[in-house]
């Protein structure tokens, strides 16, 4: 779906990037890059560094940056909604047509504010000022701090083969930021495959009570 | 034995530092490519910011004439969390408390990354473009 919005806006001075925070890396993203035959940058961050630069908890999330490099919407959930969480059948994986609707109104909504950034500029109402950006800019705490330096040792301790090792790294990166949902599911991913989308991981969500997994996008109504 | 520093977003550099309990003595001529960071006569600096060595501490940060530099007592310094695993040698050093603590920027802080051809973009080469950084994954 980027590749059709990066198209369209192209020509109003617009670019897509898409950054895979994946420490699987090219072998586990190409099939998908090359499927989107993208005329847009697709980069790979196999050390999720980008994650931790602007605050990327989940995926897909979006940050907008205008053209002097200012950060105009910071991190927040891309186009998608947690109807998945009311609507999908989790042993067929199918989503009922009631989550199939709402799914597509969120998407729109966020493509439609996308494309009226795009020829607006900061006149969108969807442009924050930098006082709201600010505000909404997600601070790292020194939990998150230490999270982060544990999850790139245990990545790099992954990557190299040590996986027995680098386990409780992994999992001290995800109970000092339990509210990323990324390490959470890259951590178990590089524990064992397929375990990101595990039973561990709806009882995750599940524990998750009346809190999003994807927290609406505030857009001015 | 060998040691490799995670430093941040620096690439893993394998240096000839000595561990030694919670501290880490890097060569200081490998400070740069491992940290970032050099000795100099007002301190140790990266780009703008340099950082006196407290005069009553010389011999935590500094031995061997200045030929090596505890890179642990300068996370110790600034408040950046150490991390590591000694059967393998690797240490992990996080974001310190003034980087996470100071206002906060609205200038979007440039990466590096390839793409599958292994061509590295930055963001900086976007200027001038409205740019959608949108983040997946295939876990």
């Amino acid at each position: 779906m980027w590749q059709a919005l990066h198209e369209e806006l192209a020509g109003q001075g617009f670019t897509c990037i898409a950054i895979a925070l994946d420490s699987g890396g090219p072998a586990k993203t190409e099939q998908w890059i090359r499927a989107a035959r993208p005329t847009y940058p697709c980069l790979i961050d196999e050390r999720h560094l980008t994650a931790e630069l602007y605050g990327i908890v989940n995926v897909p999330m979006g940050v907008w940056i205008d053209e002097t490099g200012r950060i105009v919407r910071p991190a927040e959930t891309a186009a998608t909604s947690d109807a998945f969480r009311r609507h999908l059948d989790r042993t067929t994986k199918q989503m009922s047509a009631d989550g199939l609707a709402e799914r597509e109104r969120v998407r729109a909504a966020y493509l439609s504010a996308l494309r009226d950034w795009a020829a607006r500029g900061p006149a969108s109402a969807y442009a924050l000022s930098e006082e709201q950006a600010r505000q909404r800019l997600p601070v790292p705490s020194e939990e998150h701090a230490r999270a982060a330096a544990s999850f790139r040792l245990g990545q790099y301790l992954s990557a190299r083969g040590h996986g027995q090792t680098a386990g409780p790294y992994l999992a001290d990166a995800r109970r000092l930021h339990p509210e990323s949902w990324s390490y959470r599911r890259q951590t178990w991913e590089l524990e064992e495959p397929g375990k990101a989308g595990s039973a561990e991981f709806w009882a995750a969500v599940d524990a998750l009570g009346d809190r999003p997994y994807y927290p609406p996008a505030r857009f001015p109504r | 034995m060998s040691v490799t520093v995670l430093y941040q977003a620096h690439p893993p550099h394998l240096s000839a530092a000595v561990a030694e309990g919670e501290d880490l003595w890097v060569p200081t001529s490998e400070l740069p490519a491992a940290s970032g960071w050099e000795l100099r006569p007002e301190g140790v600096c990266r780009g703008e910011v340099c950082v006196p060595i407290p005069r009553d501490r010389q011999g935590e940060f500094l031995r061997e004439g200045p030929a090596r530099f505890n890179l642990a007592a300068l996370a110790r310094l600034l408040g950046q969390p150490v991390i590591h695993e000694d059967a393998h040698g690797v240490w992990s050093f996080g974001e310190s408390a003034a980087q996470r603590t100071s206002t906060p920027s609205l200038q979007a802080p440039d990466f590096a990354l390839p793409d599958l051809d292994s061509h590295v973009h930055r963001l900086a080469d976007y200027r001038g473009r409205k740019v959608f950084l949108v983040f997946w994954a295939s876990w």
